[in-house]
């Protein structure tokens, strides 16, 4: 039994050490879009104006 | 005589194109008023009043708890806006969502003093004189 426990432990010891592993990934991805999503706006920014501009009904 | 034939088959070719001009002009002309028509009164209205704002992805929001003819106003102004920013995300590449939010950047910066817009934080706000508070991603 007791053995049973350790080994549980154990277990769920390296499955912790797995998601933490992991978790450096993501802020990496979230920093990627950020810096898309400031390109794209920039991008876009004369089309929305003209847009807002044409439909000023709606806006 | 074969000339002539020639000659006439010649002179109406531009004639059609600019009858064609001529009409895609009075298309333009007749749908710039529409396109520039103006804010329905009671949208104007419970814009100044603070009861609706810009949020921060494109599309209008409720300051305050909204009366019924209010919520189908701005649902109904809210799908205008998506149709007109998914055409565009189309002409533009983009997506829905990224043309709603560079839209929405100046649509609160054109806010005027007076009227409500919700910060990043979610928060509403009542526009100032100063400039607004916008998401760090608007330009």
């Amino acid at each position: 039994m007791v053995g049973r426990s350790l080994a549980v432990l154990i277990g769920a010891a390296a499955v912790t050490g797995c998601v933490q592993i992991e978790t450096p990934d993501k802020p990496i991805e979230i920093n990627l879009n950020i810096n898309i999503r400031q390109e794209v706006v920039y991008r876009l920014d004369g089309d929305a104006k003209k847009l807002i501009e044409q439909n000023s009904e709606i806006f | 005589m074969t000339g002539n034939d020639m000659m006439r088959v010649k002179m109406w070719k531009p004639t059609g194109l600019a009858l064609a001009a001529i009409a895609a002009t009075a298309a333009v002309a007749l749908a710039v008023p529409s396109a520039m028509a103006q804010r329905d009164p009671a949208y104007a209205a419970a814009r100044a009043a603070g009861q609706i704002g810009e949020q921060p992805d494109g599309y209008l929001g409720f300051a305050s708890t909204p009366t019924p003819a209010i919520r189908a106003l701005v649902q109904d102004l809210n799908i205008k806006r998506k149709a007109a920013y998914t055409e565009r995300a189309q002409a533009t590449g983009s997506t829905v969502e990224q043309f709603a939010f560079t839209s929405g950047c100046n649509l609160i910066a054109n806010t005027k003093p007076g009227e409500k817009y919700q910060a990043p934080d979610g928060r509403w706000l009542t526009r100032g004189e100063s400039p607004p508070v916008r998401n760090a991603s608007c330009p």
